[in-house]
């Protein structure tokens, strides 16, 4: 299962690459998006995957999965988005302001203003 | 165990929620974030004397104990960063009182920069590695902010940027924790140095060097280190002076921060990964100071030299010995209270003259002498001339990198003040010497109010250099936790 995950993960991290690499601003976001996708399935199964109860001691249970990559996917998806929202809001924005969603019109420096 | 070291994430966290809802009445928010920015200052100097008396202080919150909770520890490193930066955010908010302008502040400016210091203060003081990472996000959506405040085009155009790299910086470095995660099994700070250590008896194993190396990537790409400072120039060029100064001084520095905690508390066992930091740093040293003599733009010359102060810093923690770290926590302190000093000074310029191109701008020292004699001094400082503050850190990196026969990087750092100096220097020579000029809009700039803020940061940068004796014991101590990780992982673990 483990290696299935890896091979998910790199998949998924290869497209972001790529998506990152093209002159759009719009799939350079959901490449980050699915940056993001990738690094979070990896928490997950670098706590390893495993069947188990809910991590409540008390219970006649044998095994119990691990709570801690849980929380942290939690709070790297609730950061992840507030990202991407402001990214886009941002990208948007600079659509209005510089008439371009071309990454390539977007080098340059003071002097060009 | 004290409540002490939450306040300066705490003071700023309430003061920015409430500075939202005041957002169109200016002097209420004024005089708010005054009162909370003393507060902070005086909590940050009360956690200093605490750290000094009983030594590392920790927090676990909500009452989990160590290594499963999350944990807040203030270290005299941590202490010591977190004043530095309250005392910075203070200046730069008198400073921009003054020259932010309206738009900026009804549009929630003091409530982002509020943020701003909770992340810097909360990266600086948290003992959890994930932690740490949520705190940088908390700095960086606030830097975002203050970044694209304003929305002119140049900034929404760097503002994309910036955006872009850190966040493939941030996923790379939840990545660095799952598989840090996946190998030790903690992620409270004291835990995983205490369990490298066990693991690492027959020498440190591969895949701890890998991490090593990549979270060098994800904080040299903060901090800007060689080869990651490509964004550098261009981001920090778009903001007005006093976000300038506060992205100057503080984001590169949290980034310098992380790199010497994470190294020293868990990657200590192989030194293979710090001889990399160590070239880094040395060439970060000499591309910083390239970059400083090249450009003719005087905002260019000092981001240049935020790149020569981490490399010379990061030179220091990579040699790792008493004099060699001593010296890079005293350098970056003094880097942190000059750069900001600097960044307001040439805020003050471009506001007289309205160009940051050294070509245009000559004869300042005329009409404006308070304004070029502070100057004189913070570029002073800034090279290491003594008595002012630069000097000592400096003096103790070199001998450090002596002792340790790493001649070649104590040579480059000696080299570099002198070119430092030069870059600083041709600012003061072309812009404030020569033929006085008019400039247009230049009676509307208010110079005696701005030049309050700077002229403070270059007293304190004097007054650190003068009464370095004194402060020594502070800087000895934070050192001393960094040299040995068994102070820290005691005192978190013990209690």
């Amino acid at each position: 299962m483990e290696i299935l995950m890896a091979f998910v993960i790199g998949i998924l991290f290869m497209s972001a690459t790529y998506l990152m690499l093209s002159k759009s601003l719009l799939r350079i976001i959901v490449g980050t998006g699915l940056l993001s996708h990738g690094a979070h399935l990896l928490i997950l199964t670098m706590g390893g995957l495993k069947r188990g109860a809910a991590p409540i001691l008390g219970g006649n249970e044998e095994s119990y999965t691990d709570p801690l990559p849980q929380a942290l996917i939690l709070t790297a998806i609730v950061i992840s988005f507030g990202v991407t929202a402001f990214f886009l809001v941002l990208a948007y924005r600079s659509y209005q302001e510089l008439g371009t969603d071309n990454i390539e019109e977007m080098r340059g420096t003071e002097k060009d203003d | 165990m004290t409540n002490l070291i939450i306040l300066p994430i705490l003071i700023p966290l309430f003061t920015g929620v409430i500075l939202i809802f005041l957002n169109k009445r200016i002097t209420a928010q004024r005089v708010v974030a005054t009162i909370s920015s003393i507060g902070t200052i005086i909590a940050a100097g009360l956690t200093v004397q605490k750290v000094r008396t009983d030594g590392i202080q920790s927090l676990n919150v909500s009452s989990w104990d160590a290594p499963f909770g999350i944990t807040l520890v203030s270290d005299m490193f941590s202490a010591l960063l977190v004043l530095t930066t309250s005392l910075l955010a203070f200046v730069c908010l008198i400073y921009s009182f003054k020259s932010i302008g309206e738009e900026r502040e009804k549009y929630y400016f003091y409530a982002v920069f509020n943020f701003l210091l909770v992340g810097v203060n909360g990266a600086f003081s948290t003992g959890d590695i994930f932690n740490l990472f949520v705190f940088f996000e908390v700095m960086l959506m606030s830097s975002y902010v203050l970044l694209v405040l304003g929305g002119t085009k140049i900034q929404l155009r760097e503002s994309i940027k910036y955006l872009l790299v850190n966040v493939i910086s941030s996923a790379l470095f939840v990545i660095a924790v799952a598989y840090l995660y996946s190998v030790v099994g903690t992620l409270n700070m004291a835990h995983i140095s205490a369990r490298i250590n066990e693991i690492s008896v027959n020498g440190m194993p591969g895949i701890l060097s890998v991490i090593a190396v990549l979270f060098l990537i994800v904080f040299g790409l903060k901090g800007a280190i060689f080869p990651l400072y490509f964004w550098m120039p261009g981001s920090y060029y778009a903001p007005p002076a006093p976000v300038l100064a506060l992205f100057g001084a503080l984001l590169t520095k949290v980034g310098v921060y992380s790199i010497t905690r994470t190294y020293t508390l868990f990657f200590y066992h192989d030194m293979d990964t710090f001889g990399l930091l160590s070239i880094l740093a040395i060439l970060s040293i000499v591309f910083g100071v390239i970059g400083a003599i090249a450009y003719w733009d005087i905002k260019n010359i000092i981001i240049y030299n935020i790149i020569v102060a981490v490399g010379v810093i990061l030179f220091g923690i990579s040699i790792l010995n008493t004099a060699s770290v001593t010296g890079a926590v005293y350098y970056l302190i003094h880097d942190m209270i000059i750069k900001a000093a600097l960044f307001l000074l040439i805020g003050i310029v471009i506001s007289i003259t309205g160009t940051s191109n050294l070509r245009n701008i000559s004869g300042l020292i005329t009409r404006y002498p308070g304004l070029s004699w502070t100057f004189f001094i913070a570029a002073l400082a800034l090279a290491g001339i003594p008595p002012l503050s630069g000097f000592v850190g400096k003096l103790l990196i070199v001998q450090g990198g002596v002792e340790a026969e790493s001649f070649i990087g104590a040579f480059i750092t000696l080299m570099s003040s002198l070119l430092v100096l030069f870059s600083v220097m041709k600012i003061f020579i072309n812009g404030f010497w020569g033929k006085d000029r008019r400039y247009r809009g230049e009676a509307k700039a208010p110079v005696k109010q701005l030049l309050i803020a700077p002229a403070i940061l270059v007293v304190i940068s004097a007054l650190y250099g003068i009464g370095s004796e004194s402060i020594l014991p502070y800087i000895t101590q934070a050192a001393d936790t960094l040299l040995d990780p068994n102070i820290y992982i005691n005192a978190v673990l013990k209690e």
